[in-house]
């Protein structure tokens, strides 16, 4: 606990920092930590944000399954192949670095509004870096672990399950905790843009509403939320591999 | 290498043929998506007619203002950060979930604090990109071999020398991968707060022609960004390849 | 009292193959050729090796000779292109049952502990899980590594981690076992320690050794004989029988038949050596 003791203070002079701009900005531009607290447990003790909180929470599970499932698959099966990974990293890459906000008015196009565009929007946002660090995790794989495998007389399935899946997982994990956040992310976009539901479109019209406190009591939440997965994430990481770091 | 870029170009070139097919036979709607070829005639037409240049002009602007601001900041911020263990060790936590936030949701807050413009874009922009340079920095800042530094005061060479002839070339390839991250995140940057809140630039023209049906400017600029996104990687890969076949077989 | 050959045997004498019949495995007429880029690659060969059953045999040579692909093709790991590879009277087609091998690179896996690692082969192997205690718990303790039997990889030296390698292939009871230079990493103390356990487990398992490495002396020292290879394309320019007897330890280092050995592979070596260091191509971009 004493690691966190630095971290600890470092967050706290954050919120100094927030409550300085508060003082500074006023009540237009800003919400103050407390106002923020206050209004985020008035929103938690109602039943109908916790629907919109229930909708978000459907859409992001599913787009996340799908983003993990497709990512590892493409990424194991271009790492696998040599040249195929060479061959389409720089697509990947690229297709990566378009901001993916130019392709919404597509995907709108392609899936009309509700729950598919939502779940379209986190699954374009999360799938393409869990499918880089797939790749990279069989790629960087020692191969003496093959030879050893082929060496024991592993069937195909024995190595695949016992040798390859336990070997690369540390570094998946890495890329579904990019992916994790990155796909919450596009889900809370496409609510934006794309639905009558959802915490994004609670950010939206909060926004149009000018509800200063409204949209800083969310991206609390959302804050929240994120660094703590992340942090399970890291430690569920740490304890697979404390072993062989 | 020569034969895997033939293949990538070819595999590309192949997609784009397909959907190009695709829109012919109207098996796309035409008020979904229309053809690549049209999406470039339509380009080479605003870009001929220049209707649309001051927004192009604003957003690249704006990227390569983000892009220097983030990398010159966050640089800096590595060196103070590396030197100061007990801060490194503070702060990396919390570096580590940076990027777990979806740091958009605070667009309306700098919208508040900033007023529409570019100062907000830019703002957004950087605080984005920044904590890439940063962990790059550090990166590479961790990764130069003690023996080096070593080898510097052998020479006794002084504390500058050895900063810029020894550390700063040893650390070189993972800044400019930092240097690579802070273009890629600057360019969303700037296109996504465009695109959400600004009255100008290539985002703002995409959303504007959006919602006002104009499908076809909408798809050219969305071709241009594609182009200049591509562009600008293949260039920056290039110095990076260039960069690691330094150190490695 | 040191165990040497008695001093008849004193002066080094070049060595009989073992007839094919007889053989527990042989080569015959092996080249390997790799294409890569456009270019080809002689590797290997012409290679004839036969290797009597349980004896301690080392391949010397200088580094690229092909060392390592002889042993792939032993291993049933590569295919030559020419000739013909046989084991125990069968032609070898992939892995045979009851080779073991030893790499050079550390082969533990980091996610499991030394117990797991060891353990691992047998039971993807299926055996029973009595039998499996009963081997492993003999392996660990014969290795050395009884109170590290918890620990994982990543907490022990290089060492304890190549003694982990060895026990994982000690347990499937191989009848011929090949080792590519596993002591490379190591200190040159722990390596003439490294070498006595080895010794050991010749005795101990009866099994037919095959080893390769780049040091003269860890191969003078340990086998009953020795093979040197020629620059790449390897192939065997000697073949020396070292005539120890079959109780010894890496004491006999400060004998002068020791130093015969060694002066007597170092003499063919050398000029391989200066030959590949004067053609060795710039490593590629």
């Amino acid at each position: 606990m004493r690691r966190f003791g630095g971290t600890a203070v470092v967050i706290l002079a954050c919120i100094a920092i927030w409550q300085s701009l508060y003082l500074y900005v006023g009540d237009s531009a800003l919400a103050s930590p407390l106002q923020t607290v206050e209004k985020l447990s008035a929103l938690l003790r109602n039943g109908d944000f916790w629907s919109h909180v229930s909708e978000t929470g459907r859409a992001f599970v599913l787009a996340l399954s799908i983003a993990v499932l497709g990512g590892i698959s493409l990424g194991v099966v271009l790492g696998l192949g040599r040249m195929a990974g060479d061959v389409a990293e720089p697509i990947l890459v690229t297709l990566y670095s378009i901001p993916k906000i130019v392709l919404y008015p597509l995907i709108l196009l392609c899936f009309g509004l509700g729950m598919s565009a939502k779940v379209a929007f986190g699954v374009m946002h999360g799938l393409i870096p869990i499918a880089l660090f797939s790749m990279n995790a069989i790629r960087q794989m020692k191969p003496v672990y093959r030879r050893t495998s082929r060496v024991l007389r592993l069937t195909t399935l024995q190595t695949a399950l016992t040798v390859i899946v336990p070997a690369i997982l540390p570094e998946i994990i890495s890329g579904v905790r990019l992916g994790f956040s990155l796909t919450l992310l596009g889900v809370l976009i496409g609510e934006m843009f794309a639905s009558q539901r959802g915490l994004g479109f609670l950010l939206t019209s909060a926004i149009n509403l000018g509800q200063i406190d409204t949209i800083m009591a969310i991206a609390l939440l959302l804050t929240v939320f994120a660094i703590a997965c992340n942090a399970l994430m890291m430690m569920f990481d740490r304890h697979l591999t404390h072993q062989s770091r | 290498m020569r034969s895997e870029a033939v293949l990538r170009f070819g595999i590309v070139a192949l997609l784009v043929a397909a959907v190009e097919i695709l829109c012919w036979l109207h098996i796309i709607p035409v008020d979904v998506m229309i053809a690549p070829t049209q999406m470039a005639a339509e380009l080479i037409k605003i870009l001929v007619s220049g209707e649309y240049s001051a927004d192009i002009i604003s957003s690249i602007a704006n990227v390569l203002i983000s892009t220097v601001l983030s990398v010159m900041l966050g640089f800096v911020a590595g060196l103070i950060i590396y030197s100061a263990p007990s801060l490194r060790a503070a702060l990396e936590p919390l570096l580590a979930s940076y990027y777990a936030v979806p740091t958009f949701i605070f667009y309306p807050v700098f919208i508040s604090l900033f007023g529409v413009g570019s100062g907000a874009i830019i703002a957004i922009a950087v605080l984005l990109a920044i904590v890439s340079m940063i962990t790059a920095t550090l990166n590479g800042l961790d990764r130069i071999p003690r023996v080096l530094r070593k080898t510097g005061r052998i020479y006794r060479m002084s504390r500058i020398k050895t900063a810029v002839m020894i550390e700063l070339p040893s650390a070189a390839p993972y800044l400019f991968t930092g240097i690579k991250l802070s273009v890629a995140y600057s360019f969303i940057g700037v296109i996504a707060s465009e695109f959400i809140l600004s009255g100008s630039g290539i985002g703002y023209a995409i959303a504007y022609a959006y919602n006002n049906f104009e499908n076809r400017h909408m798809y050219a600029l969305m071709l241009l960004i594609i182009l200049l996104v591509t562009g600008v990687n293949t260039l920056l890969n290039g110095i990076d390849r260039r960069l690691q076949s330094q150190r490695h077989r | 009292m040191i165990p040497v050959a008695s001093e008849t045997a004193a002066k080094v004498t070049p060595a009989q193959q073992a007839p094919v019949e007889q053989a527990h495995a042989a080569l015959r007429g092996i080249t390997r050729v790799y294409h890569t880029q456009g270019r080809s690659l002689h590797a290997l060969g012409p290679v004839d090796l036969s290797l009597a059953r349980g004896e301690f045999f080392s391949v010397v040579g200088p580094s690229g000779c092909g060392k390592s692909t002889l042993l792939d093709i032993l291993a049933g790991l590569n295919p030559p292109q020419t000739g013909t590879a046989d084991f125990e009277g069968k032609p070898i087609l992939g892995v045979p049952d009851g080779v073991g091998v030893v790499f050079q690179e550390d082969a533990c896996f980091p996610w499991l502990n030394v117990r797991d690692n060891v353990a691992f082969g047998l039971r993807r192997a299926g055996v029973e899980p009595t039998e499996i205690k009963r081997r492993v718990d003999y392996a660990i303790g014969f290795m050395g590594l009884k109170d590290f039997a918890a620990s994982y990889p990543a907490q022990l030296s290089g060492g304890m981690r190549q003694r982990v390698c060895i026990a994982r292939t000690l347990v499937l009871q191989p009848r011929l076992i090949m080792l590519d230079e596993p002591f490379g990493a190591l200190d040159q103390q722990t390596r003439l320690i490294m070498g006595d356990e080895l010794l050991r487990l010749w005795r101990e398992t009866s099994a037919t050794i095959l080893l390769i490495t780049h040091a003269l002396d860890e191969a003078a020292m340990l086998s009953d004989r020795v093979g040197v290879m020629s620059t790449r394309p390897g192939t065997f320019i000697d073949i020396i029988e070292t005539g120890w007897d079959r109780n010894r330890d890496s004491r006999v280092v400060s004998t002068p038949h020791f130093g015969g050995i060694t002066a007597r592979l170092w003499e063919k070596l050398r000029v391989e050596a200066l030959k590949m260091m004067s053609t060795s191509e710039l490593r590629s971009p």
